[in-house]
């Protein structure tokens, strides 16, 4: 059955609390799931008030400056801090999003950050992601093409067919979306949830692939594809602001058209 | 504790190669479920207060037959097509989900079947 609980060994208890610097006027709550894979003990929410006044605005400048300042043990992910890498894709008051991209006047009262929903935890705020890149692997995200690209020059494509690619090209493979779905809760191990599908829709539509009959024929799946039930939480939470379920959509119109 | 790779893993059986009719008949029962039901809705309005009689001449003329007969067939039809997309969604423990499937589809066959019976006993004077 779906998970409607957590495990006994999963519930999330209090933690410590750290309080703000004495004479810090400005301070915010930032309450962070805990978690270590060694010490045996269930998870747990730790409490840090930082001091905005010396804390850059985004709420991976506070988990920083937690790490840096307040408790170096706290461990996560994270990378470029403009967007464009997905490293710190995480649960934000409530939301999938990217903590470098997310500002931290953006969140009334406290901020609350958990890992990404229903992935195994590595440790604190890092999930693993090892399925997740699996699947994206298995729809062999890459160029196929039996016919030669020009000797001199690269495989040509109209403007109109290079448009197709926008909206699709962007998405940084932050695992928001996938892991905000209730399908790829439920299914994960076989729904290839919509970030996979996004990717794979990218080279349906590319016009220089060729292989677009086999990439369907891989999709074609009850599990695979059918398990989106069109219910947006992909294009809600998407830090990028793309649109998995209209791709998603778009795939199952060509599975149709294929066949009509 | 399995040593399989995750792509293995992903990989599995493979393909089924279908799903795309399961999905494309649930739209267009959905599509003809509107008017059908818009139809049965409006008739049954129109028949309030007047007696078991004129219910029964309703549904012996042949339209009435007709289209109660489509409804029928469209409603069992999209409701099985509903459910097993529940079952496979909620349901991970193989022969629990194997066994709802089977007394699922069992049981709107057999629903489904009865009401046409019911239909045409109407309509051949029964």
């Amino acid at each position: 059955m779906a998970e409607f609980t957590l495990p006994q060994n999963s519930k999330v208890r209090p933690g410590k609390t750290h309080a703000a610097p004495t004479g810090a006027k400005r301070t915010k709550k930032f309450k962070v799931y805990r978690w270590n894979p060694d010490d045996k003990k269930n998870p747990q929410v730790d409490i840090y008030e930082v001091d905005l006044d010396s804390c850059g605005p985004m709420i991976l400048d506070g988990l920083i400056k937690i790490k840096n300042e307040i408790d170096s043990t706290l461990t996560f992910r994270r990378s470029c801090r403009e967007g464009v890498c997905g490293s710190c894709a995480m649960n934000i008051d409530g939301t999938n999003t990217l903590a470098c991209t997310k500002a931290i006047g953006n969140v009334k009262g406290d901020v609350k950050v958990y890992p990404l929903p229903h992935l195994p935890v590595v440790k604190d705020l890092v999930p693993n992601l090892n399925t997740f890149y699996a699947q994206y692997k298995s729809i062999k995200p890459w160029l196929q093409s039996e016919s030669p690209p020009p000797p001199d020059r690269e495989r040509k494509q109209s403007p109109d067919e290079r448009k197709k690619l926008d909206g699709l090209w962007e998405c940084i493979l932050c695992a928001s979306c996938s892991t905000s779905c209730p399908s790829y809760w439920w299914n994960g191990e076989r729904y290839l949830g919509p970030a996979i599908l996004l990717q794979a829709y990218r080279f349906l539509v590319d016009s220089r692939d060729e292989a677009t009959g086999e990439r369907l024929d891989n999709l074609e799946d009850p599990f695979r594809l059918y398990r989106c039930h069109t219910i947006l939480n992909c294009t809600k939470t998407c830090p990028k602001g793309l649109n998995p379920a209209k791709a998603i959509a778009e795939i199952k119109k060509m599975m149709v058209e294929r066949q009509v | 504790m399995s040593m399989q790779s995750p792509l293995g893993r992903v990989r599995g059986l493979g393909s089924a190669k279908s799903g795309t009719n399961h999905w494309w008949h649930q739209r267009l029962t959905a599509l003809a479920l509107i008017p059908l039901t818009v139809w049965f809705a409006v008739s049954l309005v129109a028949m309030t207060g007047r007696g078991y009689d004129t219910a029964v001449n309703w549904l012996a003329s042949p339209v009435s037959a007709c289209l109660m007969i489509l409804l029928i067939g469209a409603g069992f039809y999209h409701m099985k097509l509903g459910l097993q997309v529940i079952i496979e969604d909620y349901i991970h423990v193989e022969w629990q989900k194997l066994t709802l499937l089977i007394v699922m589809q069992f049981w709107s066959w057999l629903l489904g079947i009865a009401s046409i019976m019911a239909v045409l006993w109407v309509w051949l004077g029964g």
